[in-house]
């Protein structure tokens, strides 16, 4: 069982990071000052996955930059501390499964799900427990941008080591991502890049390389597709280790025209050329703002970032300050202005009312029902966000999954007598479990105190709503709620779906 | 002239709120009748659900998973039916099956995420659009606000064709469930944040519908029991609420059969029949069957040539079904040309699925399918006048 921690236990941690004052990237005299409460709650919340009143207050008292500052500080280590599943060193080759029997042929991939439960609830732990949530959202980030999925790459030990290396960029430098990322086995495999050859080139890397990765559509043409797919050919990987290999006998050592640069390009020489464009900085750099500023980037505000981006050997750091200092950022129409994604949610509200839970399985399976499957985007494009995460079935759902755990207290004695009655021996130790059993005891291992958590403000301090809600709530909490039962109004309220 | 600049030339957009049913049947946007597409996801091996039998081909690339000569439900001399769809065969008895061949598109993607994105967008291959067909045709042409939604989605979350913000588009498993859980949102007003009105506007559109909604209708017809048995139910619930819907988008998963395809497609083909069979009884029962179409639509048919595993791995050309009361039954498209197979070993296409499309709009709808199909496509003849 864990709990998830706050920023300010964390806060201890990190008390020795010195604070440095950056040059304040705007002229702006606000930078100088102290953000005050509403900003440092806009920080935290889009920063982290949720903020509570102590943080806020901490943060209240730093001017923005101090602020960002000691976010970005709080990313230094990048290693995990949840353990990885068991079985993350041992690649299985996919030449297993030729000549294998039905029966056992359908065993391997019921532990392949199995893994892929345990993966993506590795993930999801960490996301709760770690002290550097940003680190986490920027994970989640690139995830979302250099998209591969289980679905396809069927290997959870690849998915695994793809995550890895994203994790080691995630606020490094761009390039050595791009870099990295193409020759990753994963990304191999789900951009079919395994089967471009010499003479019989498969575009699709080359393709997605440009269109979603670096430049965006319209930077490039379709003669530059076929040339660069060129380039890439031969960058396979081996299905006996599972690592990449350069196949010099079916790479193309031509010369390839991309981009009007002519030469005998490999695939590193392709990647570098893309680099060099300002339109690859632009295309992240709006990415980023529609992450974390708002969904209408601002066209002059995205090149002033995107220049400083480039001219820092592609620091995501740089790129991060520039955006979360910006006035753009603080403006009062970036308040509230974007919808949380369903690990947002779902990790925002775990963290934010700091629940102690159980298996995280059923947040990993709440997370899949609202639309965000971890390791699994819909398609190359990633998970399209913004409004596309709320139709009627997805609301509905993240408000039954808000509801259910806020009456997750009360409804444990209505659960344990269900399982009694069903003669299910919940507590079981050895038994092979169905999913459903899983589930009802994660749900009665979840624990949540209203009173206690409230209590940490006053009685009718208006804060609590601030603290919980981006913007003034649509309906009005009931007058005289409290406990439990005010904080389930405010959850339900539609603007706790925004951040 | 479009529907929406002929209400705004009479100034009375909101008049249609109140306008009965019977008097939006027009000109333009006939949306009493309902369209119901079934979804086959992961791609359906269409050359074993019309089974080409008097072509040596189809056997000599299937030797172990071909459908018998002497198993097939024959439809004419060269095309019959794999025998799990035994049920359908009263209705192309009847005329209102029509079986549709070798619909594809130029420059085939093989991705299952791609392609039906494409299927679902009317895209061509090279483009990424973001609002579905039925969006962008009912955006152009609105469902009357009277009905409950202008679609409800089935067995999936996945908007599909129904993507994009211009839709009120309900994505439900069952109406019981969804008018229980619909008591959680009940929010009001409007915002100036966006992100905030679209948040309102889904719990608006939830209101609504639970309010015209209702989950009672005692249905004789016998569904499946099965997840596609339930979300023809489903279907056919709303379908009989007073204020009804002009789409119905279900999802049949499963035909991704890369492997040991027999049995697999042998359940998911019956429960399809038994499904659609079902759904026409249901229909008839409150006198819709002649406003109801039914197509069937995936990604991608697969491969002619079978695979080391007795399964089909991803395919280009397709075999679809569309049916109903109004449907002229019969044979069309082209028979597999499975002598033309391309470099990958994949099929050509006859018949462009934007056709299907424009079939649904010009000829069930009334509407000029130019705008959502961004361009001309030709309307097959497949309905009675």
């Amino acid at each position: 069982m864990f709990t998830t921690p706050t920023l300010t236990k964390l806060q201890r941690y990190a008390g020795t990071v010195s604070l440095v004052v950056a040059l304040a990237t705007s002229a702006f005299a606000r930078a100088a000052e102290p953000m005050g409460f509403d900003e440092a709650r806009h920080l935290l919340n889009r920063t982290s996955f949720a903020a509570n009143a102590d943080d806020i207050d901490a943060f209240a008292k730093l001017t923005r930059a101090q602020a960002v500052d000691q976010l970005l500080a709080w990313t230094a280590s990048n290693k995990v501390a949840t353990p990885a599943p068991a079985w993350v060193n041992d690649f299985e080759s996919p030449r297993r499964l030729r000549g294998m029997s039905a029966e056992d042929r359908k065993l391997a991939q019921r532990m392949q799900v199995e893994k892929g439960a345990e993966l993506r609830g590795w993930w999801m732990t960490e996301m709760l427990t770690t002290p550097s949530p940003l680190t986490e959202k920027m994970v989640l980030f690139w995830h979302n941008h250099f998209v591969s999925s289980l679905q396809k790459v069927k290997s959870p030990v690849l998915m695994y080591r793809q995550q890895l290396l994203l994790r080691k960029h995630a606020l490094g430098y761009f390039g050595d991502m791009l870099h990295d990322v193409s020759k990753d086995p994963a990304m191999v495999i789900y951009l079919d890049n395994a089967s471009n050859r010499k003479a019989q080139p498969n575009e699709n890397f080359a393709r997605e390389v440009m269109e979603l990765f670096t430049l965006g559509e319209g930077n490039y043409g379709e003669q530059d597709i076929k040339e660069a797919a060129r380039a890439f050919t031969g960058w396979s990987f081996d299905p006996d280790s599972g690592d990449f290999v350069l196949r010099p006998l079916i790479h193309d050592d031509g010369v390839k025209t991309v981009l009007g640069r002519s030469g005998n390009f490999d695939g590193d020489a392709v990647l570098d050329i893309l680099l060099a464009r300002p339109a690859t900085a632009e295309f992240v750099v709006a990415k980023l703002w529609r992450e974390f500023v708002s969904p209408a980037p601002e066209p002059a505000e995205v090149k002033r970032i995107a220049r400083m981006f480039r001219d820092n050997r592609y620091n995501i750091k740089v790129a991060l300050r520039a955006l979360l200092t910006a006035d753009a950022f603080y403006a009062p129409q970036s308040r509230a202005a974007l919808i949380k994604s369903p690990v947002e949610l779902i990790v925002g509200t775990l963290r934010q009312f700091r629940f102690e839970t159980g298996e995280v399985l059923p947040f990993v399976l709440a997370s899949r029902q609202l639309g965000q499957d971890l390791f699994a985007p819909p398609n190359v494009k990633g998970w399209p966000g913004g409004e596309a995460w709320i139709n009627s079935a997805t609301l509905l759902q993240r408000k039954q999954f808000l509801e259910r755990l806020f009456r997750a207290q009360e409804m444990r004695e209505p659960l344990m007598a269900m399982s009694r009655a069903a003669g299910d021996n919940v507590k079981g130790i050895g038994k092979v479990e169905d999913g459903r059993q899983r589930l009802t005891r994660a749900m009665m291992d979840i624990h949540f105190d209203g009173d206690k958590w409230l209590s940490q403000y006053r009685p009718g301090d208006s804060q609590v709503v601030k603290v919980v809600l981006a913007a003034e709530p649509a309906n009005q909490p009931a007058t005289g709620a409290r406990g439990a039962d005010l904080l389930r109004q405010l959850v339900l309220d539609p603007v706790y779906q925004l951040k | 002239m479009h529907r929406r600049k002929f209400l705004s030339a009479l100034g009375a957009t909101a008049v249609v709120s109140w306008l009965p049913r019977a008097a939006c049947a027009g000109p333009a946007g006939r949306y009493d009748n309902v369209l119901i597409l079934v979804e086959l996801k992961g791609g359906n091996d269409g050359l074993n659900t019309v089974v080409p039998y008097a072509d040596n081909d189809y056997y000599n690339l299937r030797p172990r998973i071909a459908i018998a000569r002497d198993q097939v439900l024959q439809l004419d001399g060269s095309a019959g039916l794999h025998p799990a769809l035994q049920p359908l065969m009263p209705l192309w008895q009847n005329r209102e099956l029509a079986v549709v061949q070798s619909i594809g598109y130029p420059s085939a993607n093989l991705s299952h995420f791609r392609s039906i994105e494409i299927w679902d967008t009317a895209s061509k291959s090279t483009e990424y659009l973001s609002d579905g067909w039925l969006t962008r045709a009912f955006v152009d042409s609105p469902v009357p606000k009277a009905y409950a939604a202008d679609g409800i989605i089935v067995g999936s979350g996945e908007l599909g064709p129904l993507a994009g913000g211009g839709t009120r588009a309900l994505a439900l498993t069952n109406t019981e469930q969804f008018l229980r859980q619909s008591k959680l949102a009940g929010s009001e007003g409007a915002s100036r944040n966006p992100a905030l009105s679209h948040i309102l506007k889904v719990e608006q559109d939830v209101v609504q519908a639970a309010v015209n909604l209702n989950s009672t209708y005692p249905f004789r017809a016998e569904f499946p029991n099965s997840p596609l048995g339930n979300a023809f139910k489903t279907a056919a619930q709303v379908i009989a609420s007073k204020a009804g819907v002009a789409v119905v988008k279900i999802t049949h998963n499963g035909f991704d059969t890369h492997s040991n395809q027999q049995a697999t497609q042998q359940r998911l083909l019956k429960e399809l029949a038994e499904g659609l069979v079902a759904m026409r009884v249901a229909m008839q029962e409150i006198g819709r069957w002649d406003a109801t179409m039914m197509m069937t639509y995936c990604e991608f048919g697969r491969r002619p040539k079978e695979n080391q595993s007795g399964g089909t791995d991803h395919g280009t050309a397709n075999a679809h079904f569309a049916l109903g009361g109004r449907i002229k039954g019969g044979l069309y498209g082209l028979p597999p040309a499975l002598a033309r197979l391309d470099g990958n070993g994949n099929l050509p296409f006859a018949i462009d699925f934007r056709d299907m499309y424009a079939t649904a709009l010009e000829r069930w709808w009334g509407l000029n399918s130019a705008v959502a199909l961004n361009g001309r496509f030709r309307a097959l003849d497949l309905l009675k006048a």
